[in-house]
C-alpha cells in the first residue's frame, strides 16, 4: 500500500493541476483561454489558473511557448515527455490503489 | 474516504480528455430541421423539374446559369444555408446552456477536418456540372458529404460516421440509378438527417 502511495505525484494532488495535465495529454496544445474555459466548472481566476501553470512548469511537466498574433501575445502549453510519463504513473498508481480496496 | 477522491479525479480526467478533444456542443434538433428543409427543397425542385413548360436538361447543357436553372440553384442554395444557420445558431444555444462556449479548439478542428471534403467535394461537383455530367452531380454531394461527416466524427459525437457511411452507400446508389437523383438526394439529404437527429435526441438529449 505504501508503494503505491508513494507513486502517486504530488503534483498532481492537486485537482486543477490534474486537469490542466489531462487536457494536455490529449492535446498537441493548447493556450490560456482554451484552458480557462475547459476549467470553467472550477470557477477559477487568471491568476490563480497561471500559479498552477507556473508549478507545472517548474516541474518540467508541461513547456510554455510565447508568440505573437498580430500584436496579442499567445502562450501555449505543451506537455513534455517527462509530464506523460508522470501523468501516466499517476494514473497508473490511481487505477492499483482503487482496485486494491 | 481518500478512494472516493481518487474515483473523483479518475472521472474529472475522463471527462476533461473528452471535452477537450471532442465537439459535443452539436444539437440534435439541427439535424432533424436540416432534414425538413431538404425534403421541403427537394418538392421544390420535384415541382420545377417535373412540371415545368421546357425541358431541363436541354435548358442546363446550352448555357451554364440559364434561367431555366437558376430557380433550382437557388433552391439549393436557400436549403443550404437555412441547414447550415440552424445548426450554428442551436449548437450555439447548446454550448451557453451547458455554460462553455461554442468556438472552442474541438469546435474548430471539427469545422477543418468536415469543410476539407465537403469543399472538394463542392467544386468537384461543380466541374460535373460544367462537363455536362448531370447524372453524377448527386452521388457526387452524398459521396463528399458523406466523407466530410466520416472524417469529421473522428471530434465530435462518433455516431456521425455512421451517417457518413450510409450517405455515401446511397451515394453510390445514386451513381447507379441516374434517373432517381433526386429521389436519392431527398432520402440521404432529407430521411436520413431526420431519422439521425431523432435517434441523437434520444440517446443524448433527452
Amino acid at each position: 500500500m505504501k508503494e503505491v502511495l508513494q507513486n502517486l505525484d504530488k503534483a498532481f494532488e492537486n485537482n486543477i493541476r490534474l486537469a490542466i495535465m489531462s487536457a494536455l495529454m490529449v492535446n498537441d496544445y493548447l493556450d490560456f483561454n482554451a484552458l480557462k474555459d475547459l476549467l470553467n466548472p472550477f470557477n477559477i481566476t487568471d491568476g490563480n489558473l497561471a500559479s498552477h501553470i507556473k508549478h507545472l512548469e517548474n516541474a518540467n511537466y508541461i513547456r510554455v511557448e510565447k508568440s505573437f498574433v498580430g500584436r496579442k501575445p499567445n502562450t501555449k502549453y505543451y506537455a513534455t515527455t517527462q509530464g506523460r510519463q508522470a501523468f501516466e504513473q499517476h494514473l497508473a498508481a490511481l487505477e492499483k490503489l482503487l482496485k486494491g480496496i | 474516504m481518500e478512494n472516493s477522491k481518487h474515483f473523483d479525479d479518475l472521472g474529472q480526467i475522463r471527462s476533461i480528455m473528452e471535452r477537450s478533444t471532442k465537439f459535443l456542443s452539436l444539437s440534435a434538433w439541427a439535424a432533424i430541421l436540416a432534414g425538413v428543409y431538404a425534403l421541403i427543397g427537394a418538392f421544390f425542385a420535384y415541382r420545377l423539374i417535373y412540371f415545368a413548360p421546357v425541358v431541363r436538361y436541354r435548358a442546363m447543357t446550352e448555357s451554364l446559369f440559364s434561367p431555366e436553372v437558376l430557380p433550382l440553384f437557388f433552391d439549393a442554395i436557400i436549403v443550404l444555408a437555412l441547414a447550415v444557420g440552424t445548426t450554428v445558431w442551436l449548437s450555439y444555444r447548446k454550448a451557453r446552456k451547458a455554460g462553455q462556449k461554442l468556438w472552442t479548439p474541438a469546435a474548430i478542428r471539427v469545422l477543418v477536418n468536415f469543410s476539407i471534403p465537403l469543399v472538394t467535394g463542392g467544386l468537384f461537383t461543380l466541374v460535373l456540372y460544367m462537363n455536362g455530367y448531370f447524372s453524377l452531380i448527386v452521388a457526387s454531394t452524398l459521396i463528399f458529404y458523406g466523407l466530410a461527416l466520416l472524417n469529421a466524427g473522428n471530434f465530435t459525437f462518433s455516431d456521425i460516421r455512421k451517417l457518413g457511411m450510409i450517405e455515401i452507400l446511397i451515394g453510390f446508389a445514386a451513381a447507379l440509378f441516374p434517373g432517381k437523383g433526386l429521389l436519392f438526394w431527398a432520402l440521404g439529404f432529407g430521411v436520413l438527417h431526420i431519422v439521425y437527429g431523432i435517434i441523437m435526441y434520444w440517446k443524448y438529449e433527452r
